[in-house]
């Protein structure tokens, strides 16, 4: 797993609280790249991490990175979690406890979701808010 | 069935899963990710080296051990569901150390709650459930009306391999599958056949220990 993109390592030592964001996908390519793009609209300000493929480096999702993830993304607000197909959304929902009011997992398309979770965050709202901004890029059409 | 017969169950499973990798990647092949097997496989074989599942000492430890390790290690989606059926029906054990029919009948129901409650799969879903929900109901309506262990642990195994083989005409509408439509029908669905595989071994290693 690539490390928290987006935020500067000077940065790193007085995390802000703002909301972080997991992105869980089946493929290490597709959170990273969708971290990185994400990244660009944050200004620097936004923990966005990476938690795709297999402990090996295969496809698959991997709970070890999910919950390292969640270390690495909390600064004190709280994490979205944007899920890539369902059985990320399995291993992310095995791994909570029943109601972790620190973690919420949005349903919302992972590219478009984790961009507009990144916006949202940036501008400092809760986690509430983070996870509705990436459910409502359901409706951002590109055409 | 003391935790020596449900550690044998799970050491039965991990041998059947083996041996059926391939054919359980095929199936899977077919509608999905060409994993099953392959993930299973390797969960399996984490359960047997896991230094806490030799140690256990009650079947619902034996059970609860098993889910997390496939839980940790298992990439599919398979991990997560088997995981927490493991997890539930160790938790629904307890401590108990030689728990009779009428325990593992409400250990099997927790079992399925719990994988429904993960994947909000419903029968005819063309998923586990499939072989899940109709073993559960054979094996607390065998013991219901007294049947042996091992006569209701057959009848269990039984309703899962006919509800696994039931599969095959149905369109997938839960996970991975449910993509391809109605391309999905005359496949059996994987994570059901594992199932039976699994719920087969238990009426076996049931049988291997009386």
């Amino acid at each position: 797993m690539s490390e928290p993109v987006g935020v500067p390592t000077s940065e790193r030592e007085a995390p802000m609280s703002r909301v972080g964001i997991v992105l869980v996908s089946h493929s290490a390519g597709l959170a990273e790249g969708t971290a990185s793009l994400a990244g660009q609209v944050s200004g620097g300000t936004v923990t966005i991490v990476a938690a795709g493929g297999t402990d090996d480096g295969g496809l698959g999702t991997s709970a070890a990175k999910v919950q390292r993830g969640l270390r690495l993304a909390d600064s004190g607000a709280g994490v979205v979690i944007l899920p890539d197909l369902g059985s990320a959304v399995l291993t992310v929902r095995a791994l909570l406890a029943e109601d972790d009011p620190q973690v919420i997992l949005a349903d919302a398309p992972f590219v478009e979701g984790a961009v507009a979770a990144t916006v949202a965050a940036a501008a400092g709202v809760d986690m509430k808010a983070v996870a509705a901004a990436a459910e409502e890029a359901w409706h951002a059409r590109k055409l | 069935m003391d935790a020596e017969v449900f550690r044998a169950w799970i050491v039965s499973s991990a041998r059947t899963i083996e041996a059926s990798r391939d054919h359980l990647t095929q199936l899977d092949a077919a509608i999905g990710d060409a994993d099953h097997g392959i993930n299973l496989a390797r969960g399996f074989a984490a359960v047997l080296g896991a230094q806490e599942f030799g140690k256990a000492s009650s079947p619902g430890a034996v059970l609860t051990v098993t889910g997390s390790t496939l839980i940790s290690k298992v990439g599919g989606a398979s991990g997560p569901l088997y995981g927490v059926a493991f997890r539930r029906a160790g938790k629904a054990l307890g401590d108990d150390a030689d728990p009779g029919l009428h325990a593992l009948s409400a250990a099997l129901d927790a079992a399925l709650a719990g994988v429904q409650q993960l994947g909000a799969a419903r029968e005819g879903d063309k998923t586990m459930v499939d072989a899940l929900a109709p073993a559960t109901r054979a094996f607390s309506k065998a013991v219901a009306e007294g049947a042996s262990r091992d006569g209701a642990l057959a009848a269990l195994a039984e309703a899962a391999e006919a509800g696994a083989a039931a599969t095959i005409s149905m369109q997938a509408l839960k996970g991975r599958a449910s993509y391809l439509g109605p391309r999905s029908v005359g496949h059996e669905d994987p994570g059901a056949a594992s199932t039976a595989l699994i719920l087969a071994a238990l009426r076996d290693a049931a049988r291997a220990a009386s």
